[in-house]
């Protein structure tokens, strides 16, 4: 499923979808949104890409196997709950820096959690993707 | 203690599956590293035993939402036994499997898959809310079907099937129960609705969704009319994924039973005569379906279903000692059912057939290994001393004191039955002189695969059978602890109270 138009409009809609992926996961905090659906539009844009460009196309634009993500991203998850507990505060307690950074806002461990569930999320979804579109 | 220290059980397993992950390319490392995760695993499991075997509960709020709002862990006796005897199946089964699991499993993740196993069994043992029980139920199953499946032969996928079913419709009837409970006492904590149960005027609502957990965990813990999943699916996975789901998944179930019940339904005499019941139908139609059986993992199976109607009635009959006695004995079984599969699956590795009319002389050639054997086939009959033995006992006395002859009868039938089946194993894998049946080339393949794996293999299976004969000779302690376990169960004052604080 070769075609110009495809190939173009994904030249350009990787790039939007995986910013509209990263605001998604930044909004989720108070919002809808979050790490789960922005690692699944994340993983969209990078599955349209295999359609327009074949998959190793893809897998060249990556560098890394996208299963190499999911351990990444349960480690960092794992980290921003285990954070709390080396400050004698139960596990997964929320810790928030006191001051807000411009355009994200408050920074604290659940977002690190957040972020760990999206880089699992596109992992997760890109293996399977990819291995069932390599074995036809 | 710090009480972060009791959820350390759920997190280890977890980080060693990351890690583990980390090298899915190279399974090697993956195998000698899952052993250190699982020896770690026992000590930390050990020093939470020693931390509550007084009787003292520790309670950890995550997140910092106090009970009843947020999600709590609880540490008693009973979880933290449960947790140890975890680690210690882990831990064999991981020596096990490091030596025998074929590599293309293991390139397929079979050893993150059995951390995060082992993660949702500590994770449901020390759960201290329903909800947060069926989420590492969930993580249980999930990872539970990827190694039942796991290298994709065509037994194995027919078995996983009927695996798979059985267990998600136990999952949506445990979720039903779950919702009813919520919708009549707007609660979710444990502590918090065994409160709620006591003062609700709704018996008949609370009865049903009793029944509805009834029915749900009966399915996990493979009670009477519900267990026919499990002999049709733990005979195809490899002989170490079968070992740890014959010895801690329907335990689960069972501990499942024991907590929830204890806490909220078992008040109702109509529930105790229902699970007297079925556990004694358990104990001998199970054992029955072992003795028709002829492919040894089966019978074994059967032999599972019929050991969990033990502790069904023993929870049922619900005075200390028939609680101690239910409790001890899921100890011994999950010790000697874990060796038995994985001598089975030693059995296998030798002979190269798990039937029986297959297997013969085996005493002959391996006469010590075979004195290994025997020690943990006997000790599920209940051989004195052995340590099937004591938790018997109590629960005969329990039964007869309660005065409940069809429980009382129901143990010894089943006891002997289970004697006749050890007996017929023995005398035929063991004792029977007969030229093997199977072909010449098989099994030079197999003595040349054996010396490889000797060493890890045995180790494994000698661990499982020290701790079997430790829990025989030296059961005084461990008693101890249960009948610990049995005041903490029937009291749940100080549990409440604990949480609620």
């Amino acid at each position: 499923m070769r075609t110009l138009i495809l190939q173009t409009a994904s030249k350009y809609l990787l790039p939007l979808l995986l910013l509209f992926s990263i605001f998604i996961l930044l909004r989720g905090h108070y919002l809808p949104g979050g790490g789960f659906v922005g690692g699944l539009i994340a993983s969209i844009a990078f599955i349209l890409h295999a359609f327009a460009n074949g998959l190793p196309q893809t897998r060249n634009l990556m560098r890394i196997h996208p299963g190499f993500l999911m351990p990444v991203g349960l480690g960092l998850s794992f980290l921003s709950g285990l954070f709390p507990m080396f400050l004698n505060r139960p596990f997964m307690t929320g810790i928030w820096f006191a001051e807000k950074v411009a355009v994200i806002g408050s920074i604290g461990t659940a977002l690190f959690f957040d972020i760990g569930v999206y880089l699992v999320v596109i992992g997760a979804s890109l293996t399977i993707i990819f291995t069932i579109s390599e074995s036809n | 203690m710090n009480p972060n220290l009791i959820i350390s059980p759920i997190l280890l397993p977890l980080l060693g599956a990351i890690v583990l992950m980390g090298f899915w390319a190279n399974p090697k490392i993956q195998r000698r590293l899952s052993l250190v995760f699982h020896g770690i695993a026992v000590l930390l499991a050990a020093f939470l035993l020693a931390a509550v075997s007084d009787g003292t509960i520790i309670v950890m709020q995550a997140g910092s939402w106090g009970a009843p709002f947020g999600i709590t862990y609880v540490a008693d006796a009973l979880s933290a036994l449960m947790v140890l005897l975890t680690a210690i199946a882990g831990l064999a089964v991981g020596i096990f499997s490091s030596a025998s699991i074929k590599s293309a499993r293991a390139a397929f993740g079979f050893f993150p898959l059995i951390q995060f196993l082992l993660m949702g069994l500590n994770g449901s043992f020390l759960a201290g809310d329903l909800f947060n029980l069926y989420v590492w139920f969930e993580v249980i199953i999930i990872s539970s079907f990827v190694l039942i499946t796991l290298g994709g032969e065509k037994a194995q996928l027919e078995g996983a099937i009927k695996y798979v079913t059985m267990n998600l419709l136990a999952s949506v009837i445990f979720l039903t129960g779950i919702a009813i409970l919520y919708g009549i006492l707007g609660s979710l904590n444990l502590a918090d609705l065994a409160i709620r149960v006591q003062e609700t005027p709704d018996k008949g609502l609370i009865s049903a969704a009793a029944i509805l957990f009834l029915v749900a965990f009966g399915i996990k813990s493979a009670l009477f009319p519900m267990y026919f999943w499990l002999p049709a699916s733990y005979h195809t996975p490899p002989a170490a994924v079968s070992a740890i789901f014959g010895g801690l998944l329907t335990k689960v179930g069972v501990y499942a039973f024991i907590r929830i019940f204890s806490l909220l339904f078992i008040q109702d005499p109509f529930i105790q005569k229902l699970l007297i019941g079925i556990g004694v139908l358990t104990m001998v139609s199970g054992a029955l379906g072992a003795i028709v059986s002829v492919n040894l993992r089966k019978i074994f199976s059967y032999l599972i279903i019929s050991h969990i109607g033990f502790m069904i009635g023993g929870l049922g009959l619900f005075t200390p000692l028939a609680l101690a006695g239910a409790v001890l004995y899921m100890a011994h079984d999950i010790i000697a059912k874990t060796n038995i599969f994985l001598i089975t699956g030693v059995i296998y590795k030798i002979k190269g057939s798990f039937r029986l009319e297959k297997l013969s002389g085996l005493y002959n050639e391996f006469p010590y290994l075979s004195i290994v054997f025997a020690i943990s086939m006997f000790s599920i009959v209940g051989t004195p001393p052995l340590s099937g033995f004591w938790p018997k006992v109590w629960l005969l006395q329990a039964s007869w004191q309660a005065g409940d002859y069809w429980m009382l009868g129901g143990i010894i039938l089943a006891s002997f039955l289970t004697l006749w089946i050890v007996v017929k194993i023995w005398s035929v894998v063991f004792w029977r002189k007969k030229p093997d049946v199977i072909n010449t080339r098989v099994r030079n393949e197999l003595a040349a695969a054996l010396p490889k794996n000797r060493n890890a293999v045995l180790i494994a299976v000698g661990m499982l059978t020290a701790v079997s004969l430790f829990i025989g000779f030296g059961v005084q302690p461990l008693a101890d602890l249960c009948l610990t376990i049995a005041d903490q169960l029937i009291d749940t004052e100080g549990y409440i109270q604990t949480v609620l604080q």
